[in-house]
């Protein structure tokens, strides 16, 4: 009779997340973000010409995590993308940033530098990079699109997002002793047009002869991959798991929370308006409203880092995982387009072993044809011998190849570990400072709260012994 | 004869262990004091719930919960509780016949409220279920404080009734049907029509009226969205829980920064698990909003009597003009007003004076009984106008205090709740910067 008010079984959402009790989240079932991504470029070039990579102790010490941190003495070029704007064609919309050089560095002929890029041209240097320096770990560029997933194209924060990756991938070059040495780069920060300079390079037949090449090694496999790149290997396989998974968590706690934030403010205007109807009460009313409100502003705020900083890097480091698999694929083909060659080297050693006991049939054909049996067997052994020497040749050069690129790679993959502790070291640090600010926050908020009630209460006092 | 300790009496609360904060005994304490004629010297508590299964009135095979009431005298003098308390064992509907008499033999009375038959302004993990034993247990203590708020009332703690129903195992029942009071209760038609039809309540009341359904409203509001918001705050928390469960996986393939990602793994299903507590404190403030929510209803109940009695007082007021206009005309042989009774007299003849006479005596008895009845009314009325007044502002200052205390209480848990984000993500950031 007396508690029949409101009946209002409040079930919030569908779906009870009763698997959040402690359980494990059942993360593969989050189709919401599915992600297109794969520009990774599959080039081989046979051409080498780069530089031998300085020792791994000195690629080690070159940090450089974002806009605040320290940086080293020895930096020589600063580069920042920043300015988006917006650029309307008869064909397309699309978004430049600016990018913008200081240098010391005599290979410049200026000490600055400003252009203005597309993402489509960090893409072209991209793929010249990988193209040049097929083991060597290029920082991932921001994905191309992002489908059903939190922002719209050209939204302001896509953009901002985006241009914040734009200047890490370009920085992580910079910071490269290798990368940043190449033309490639130089063209990108310096050229006023881009677009003569993506024209030249190998022609598309042969990028074509190129790709196939590569897949054909990749079809056939490596025979013994070396222990250190096998432990690699795995190691890149359960590290992406583990970066999908926590990329996976922490979208869905900043959903969680968004939706906290936004219940939590509904809660203030309620509080009002039941201090219109008090008279004892509505000062103390009034307070709770306006503190529910605050609270609800720093949640919103501490959302913010999670979106803006902690989501981005775990996001970078799941593209990451993609780009290492590529250079260990890389690294793998080197391998796999040696051993080929030397399996066709041995081939013809058997055949010109071979040819030493003579084939009757062969011969009597000779004999028909009118050919001196001796002088074609000669004729065969020269040929045979000159296409050893070329394949040997080929090998050698090819030896020297896969050792430069394993040396490459392993120094290079300990650079990567190290910067990747620092990088994760340094967003879940400030991930936690700015939980703990937040907390430190609402306390403030509410501690002034009870003061406020215990200076206007003369006998609150024992209220407050806790 | 005891001695009379006045404000310094404090009956014993029973069960402190189980209020989940020092400030719930605070206001216990509070309505102790101030309640002033607390049933001297006895101590009250709800100390146990139990399921039982039975057959039911209809031979029907039910499962129900009891409540097990604890009643123990205090020595006055020393101020000890006698330590073997007596008890008995009482279901909810029976808590609900009490309640019901109390409406009715106080009607002037703002009756503390119930806790609530169903579980209502749920959020997901609390159970609709009324044998859940998280219900069961928070009815418990509802039942516990709906019985210190009656003890502490400075009228419904003399009630013999209470008396019995606190101490007496066998027979209650009967006792309380004799009363009769289920008879006296109003009819819900005869309240209505006498909202709609009274002419002059007293302005307070209507006003009172109008603040009971304001109040409703908003803490129905309050209760849904603090509902919402916990179901939000408990996936925010658990979802961390992952964060644990991945460190902990990935800890496993690093080197240099295994040590660190593990405990800080710790750490974070550590805050997961931290809100179970967070939350189930919090349903506590949900319930003493609760409580005034379901008083409310008392509040109003109060003065839908007040326009009762105010329309009866006004019936016999309007009864009585009417009788004595009867009497005028009757005696001064002019028709007023338009009577059927005039009109067919009209028709088929005057009546002779010995009818006449009859009909002026009878009218002279009538109007002599109306006047009796109006005085009797408005001695009612005002009497109740009086004692109603007085339990609203008893109420009102109890209502200021406690809900004061209740938002006191609300920023202390939020504080606690900030202390330990606090430590939690101090205690993770250091894992981190060991990685």
């Amino acid at each position: 009779m007396m508690s029949g008010t409101v009946t209002d079984n409040n079930t919030p959402t569908a779906t009870k997340p009763e698997d959040l009790a402690g359980q494990v989240l059942d993360l593969d079932e989050d189709d919401d973000l599915e992600v297109f991504s794969k520009d990774a470029t599959f080039m081989d070039g046979s051409s080498f010409n780069s530089p031998m990579p300085t020792s791994p102790g000195s690629m080690v010490n070159q940090y450089k995590f974002e806009e605040e941190e320290e940086v080293p003495d020895t930096k020589d070029i600063f580069v920042t993308v920043d300015k988006p704007e917006s650029h309307v064609t008869a064909i397309e919309t699309f978004i430049t940033y600016r990018v913008l050089t200081k240098t010391s560095r005599s290979e410049f002929d200026s000490s600055e530098y400003e252009v203005r890029r597309r993402y489509q041209d960090f893409l072209w240097l991209k793929g010249k990079l990988e193209e040049t320096h097929p083991t060597l770990i290029v920082h991932p560029l921001p994905e191309k699109f992002v489908m059903k997933g939190m922002m719209e194209r050209f939204s302001d924060d896509f953009v901002e997002t985006r241009k914040r990756a734009l200047h890490k991938f370009l920085n992580r070059i910079a910071d490269h002793p290798v990368l940043s040495c190449s033309e490639d780069f130089k063209i990108f920060l310096t050229a006023e047009e881009l677009g003569t300079h993506k024209k030249q390079g190998p022609g598309f037949l042969s990028r074509i002869g190129d790709t196939v090449r590569a897949v054909a090694a990749s079809v056939r496999g490596v025979r013994t991959r070396p222990e250190e790149f096998i432990a690699i290997q795995d190691y890149v396989e359960a590290f992406s798991q583990k970066m999908t998974s926590l990329d996976k968590v922490t979208q869905r706690i900043i959903k969680e929370q968004k939706e906290y934030s936004e219940e939590l403010g509904e809660g203030s205007p309620v509080y009002t308006k039941w201090s219109d109807i008090e008279d004892e009460l509505m000062v103390p009313l009034k307070l709770m409203a306006s503190c529910l409100d605050r609270c609800h502003r720093e949640s919103e705020e501490q959302v913010l880092q999670l979106s803006n900083s902690l989501l981005p890097t775990l996001h970078e480091y799941v593209l990451c995982t993609d780009t290492l698999k590529a250079v260990l694929r890389r690294r793998d083909n080197i391998q796999a387009e040696l051993e080929a060659k030397t399996e066709t080297l041995a081939g013809k050693k058997t055949e010109a072993e071979a040819e030493v006991e003579s084939k009757v049939l062969s011969l009597a054909w000779d004999s028909l044809v009118g050919k001196d049996p001796d002088e074609v067997r000669q004729q065969r052994q020269q040929k045979l011998k000159g296409e050893m020497k070329e394949i040997k040749e080929e090998i050698d050069k090819m030896d020297d190849r896969l050792e430069w690129a394993n040396n490459a790679l392993k120094a290079d993959w300990n650079r990567w570990q190290e910067r990747m502790r620092a990088d994760l070291r340094s967003v879940f640090n400030r991930t936690a400072e700015k939980n703990v600010e937040y907390y430190e926050k609402c306390l403030a908020v509410w501690e002034s709260f009870l003061l406020s009630q215990k200076t206007e209460d003369s006998e609150g006092d024992n209220i407050l012994d806790s | 004869m005891m001695a009379d300790t006045g404000s310094e009496d404090v009956a014993v609360i029973g069960n402190t262990d189980q209020t989940p904060s020092e400030l719930q005994n605070n206001i216990k304490n509070t309505m102790v004091e101030k309640g002033g004629t607390l049933l001297k010297g006895l101590e009250i508590s709800v100390a146990e719930a139990e399921k039982r299964t039975g057959k039911n009135a209809v031979s029907i095979q039910e499962t129900y919960t009891v409540y097990l009431i604890e009643t123990r005298a205090v020595d006055n003098v020393s101020e000890v509780a006698n330590p073997t308390p007596d008890s008995l064992w009482r279901r909810y509907s029976e808590f609900e016949i009490f309640r019901n008499y109390l409406l009715v033999t106080y009607p002037f009375v703002v009756v503390p409220p119930l806790p609530e038959k169903r579980a209502e302004f749920v959020w997901h993990k609390l159970s609709a279920d009324n044998m859940d034993p998280d219900f069961v247990e928070r009815r418990r203590v509802g039942l516990e404080n709906f019985l210190l708020r009656v003890a502490s009332h400075p009228v419904l703690s003399n009630d013999k009734i209470f008396y019995s129903f606190l101490t007496q195992e066998q027979g209650w029942k009967e006792v309380v049907f004799e009363t009769g009071f289920q008879a006296k209760a109003d009819s819900r038609l005869k309240a209505l029509n006498a909202t709609f039809r009274v002419k002059n309540p007293d302005k307070r009341f209507a006003e009172m009226k109008h603040y009971g359904d304001e109040l409703q409203s908003v803490i129905s509001q309050l209760l849904r969205v603090r509902a919402r918001v916990a179901d939000r705050l408990y996936g925010v928390y658990k979802v961390h829980g992952n964060y644990g469960r991945v460190f902990s996986e990935w800890s496993a393939i690093e080197k240099e920064m295994g040590d660190g990602l593990q405990s800080a793994g710790h750490h974070m299903d550590a805050y997961a698990a931290s809100i179970d507590d967070i939350l189930e404190e919090e349903e506590h403030y949900a319930d003493q909003l609760k409580e005034y929510l379901f008083y409310t209803e008392a509040l109003r109940a109060v003065c839908r009597k007040h326009e009762l009695c105010q329309f009866e007082l006004e019936m016999a007021a309007q009864d009585l003009i009417s009788k004595k206009q009867q009497r005028e005309e009757l005696a001064t042989g002019t028709v007023r007003t338009f009577s059927l009774k005039g009109m067919t007299s009209k028709l088929f003849g005057q009546e002779t004076p010995e009818q006449r006479e009859t009909k002026l005596k009878t009218l002279e008895t009538q109007i002599e009984e109306g006047e009796e009845m109006v005085k009797e009314r408005t001695a009612e009325c005002d009497e109740f106008v009086k004692n109603a007044w007085e339990d609203i502002e008893r109420f009102r200052e109890q209502k200021d205090r406690d809900l004061k205390e209740a938002l006191i209480s609300y920023a202390i848990m939020q504080i606690s709740m900030c202390k330990k984000g606090i430590q939690v993500w101090n205690n993770a950031k250091e894992c981190f910067s060991k990685m």
